[in-house]
């Protein structure tokens, strides 16, 4: 579509920035903006936002990264599925890398367990298909934007009668864990650009709660340059007591209040609201998926006898905190030392859109 | 891992349409939007469409970063 070039016009961009520049100076004080999704913290990265904002305007990165916040003990569950008999993995690329305390899916691949990458839950699908005799297992990690396929192919498997087809559920939930984040003490959150394509699935409404009970104004933000700092301007008037403190649908071409009812619907059929554990924040009350009983044929944690319980992260690594937007990457030690996109310590450097691989690759 | 891209519906069949993206053409799973129709735009995330994007919504929101241009640079 020809008028989306038109969300990089350069016009806008400078417009917006010293709107931007002229209201922080009427705030004056220090304002806490913090990008949820991984997908935003890259877009800010490669378009050198943060370089365009004042001073006071600090932007933290959140724990929307699904693969840096998925825990040891989800990637060791896993290792444990690949090295059982006639097992075969099915994984988006980004998880095949991330180390746990038993070694990686990588490791497990080098000593013969059969892991196959790829960029859709449906390839899982047909890999079971191809292979009646092997016991398929989709690694669904990922947040409500994922989460409506595996249900989908879930579905698929049920209705296609493919019985050789399970799914190994991390599936996390973003409002709750942003809500873990407000009512963390060491934190002072002003304002929250919400995730847009997360939302495209589940809408504004969960987001309401945060200007209702705690004063924070939230922006469903595109992801081009234009859209992000436009959200950063809503977001600073209303801060700046110019602009009711609400949600705001910045991303409307994509994002309506009530969401995609026709995924929703289909997540709640499939899935159980369960609590989950995040890695470096710890179990968060409500925020992950998990199969329901009626599709427990394909929920690979029954099937495997999987017990999806903590272990602790790599020492030296600060993920945790990164991850909760306490610390940017380059409080941490290792960062671009030990730690680099080619070896990874933790999973924030190992993601494409983990804040340290984020910060590692444009602001260095 | 929530990177998800407009393309254009070409042709469609069942629950599966075909887009393109710069000249490239794939297979697309639709059966998580309503009423799709070929010519349409949808948001594609590891091969689903999970929205339609609408034209506009786009405009109105180009419109409005128009206004902030010719407000603040004249
Ligand atoms: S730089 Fe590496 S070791 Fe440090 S917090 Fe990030 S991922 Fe962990």
């Amino acid at each position: 579509m020809k008028h989306l070039d038109e969300f990089r016009n350069s016009k806008h961009i400078t417009a917006i920035v010293s709107q931007i520049h002229s209201i922080s100076q009427i705030i004056g004080g220090q304002v806490n903006l913090m990008e949820v999704c991984g997908t935003h913290t890259m877009a800010i990265g490669r378009a050198g936002i943060r370089k365009m904002l004042p001073e006071n305007i600090n932007l933290i990165s959140g724990p929307g990264c699904p693969v840096c916040v998925t825990p040891n003990s989800y990637i060791d569950g896993a290792i444990k599925i690949a090295k059982a008999d006639k097992t075969r993995i099915v994984t988006f690329g980004d998880m095949y890398r991330v180390p746990s305390g038993n070694g990686s899916l990588e490791k497990a691949a080098a000593q013969g367990a059969r892991i196959d990458i790829v960029y859709s839950p449906l390839d899982g699908l047909e890999i079971a298909k191809a292979n009646p005799h092997q016991d398929v297992i989709f690694l669904a990690v990922g947040f409500e934007t994922t989460a409506p396929l595996t249900a989908r192919i879930i579905r698929y498997a049920q209705d296609q009668k493919i019985n050789n087809f399970s799914v190994f559920s991390c599936h996390k939930l973003i409002p709750p864990a942003m809500e873990a984040l407000v009512n963390d003490l060491n934190h002072t959150i002003h304002g929250f650009i919400c995730p847009g394509h997360v939302s495209v699935i589940i809408g504004s409404r969960p987001y309401e709660i945060f200007p209702r009970e705690y004063g924070i104004g939230c922006v469903i933000s595109g992801f081009e340059i234009t859209d992000i700092l436009h959200s950063i301007l809503i977001l600073l008037e209303m801060i700046a007591g110019k602009r009711k403190v609400s949600v705001e649908i910045q991303y409307s071409r994509c994002v309506q209040r009530d969401g995609n009812t026709l995924a929703l619907n289909l997540m709640k059929d499939v899935f159980d609201v369960v609590d989950a554990e995040w890695r470096g924040i710890g179990v968060i009350k409500s925020s992950g998926l998990e199969v329901t009983e009626k599709y427990s044929k394909y929920n690979s944690a029954c099937r495997f006898e999987i017990d999806k319980k903590g272990l602790s992260d790599k020492k030296g690594c600060i993920c945790g905190q990164i991850l909760k937007g306490l610390k940017k990457p380059y409080n941490c030690r290792l960062f671009a030392k030990q730690c680099t996109p080619e070896h990874p310590v933790g999973p924030c450097m190992v993601s494409s859109e983990g804040t340290c691989a984020a910060y590692y690759a444009y602001e260095r | 891992m929530c990177l998800a891209v407009p393309m254009k519906i070409k042709k469609k069949k069942g629950n599966i349409a075909t887009v393109s993206l710069g000249g490239v053409e794939r297979n697309i799973d639709i059966s998580l939007v309503e009423n799709v129709r070929v010519g349409d735009y949808v948001i594609v995330h590891a091969g689903f469409a999970i929205q339609k994007l609408r034209k506009s919504d786009a405009k109105a929101t180009l419109k409005l970063l128009n206004e902030i241009s010719n407000e603040t640079l004249g």
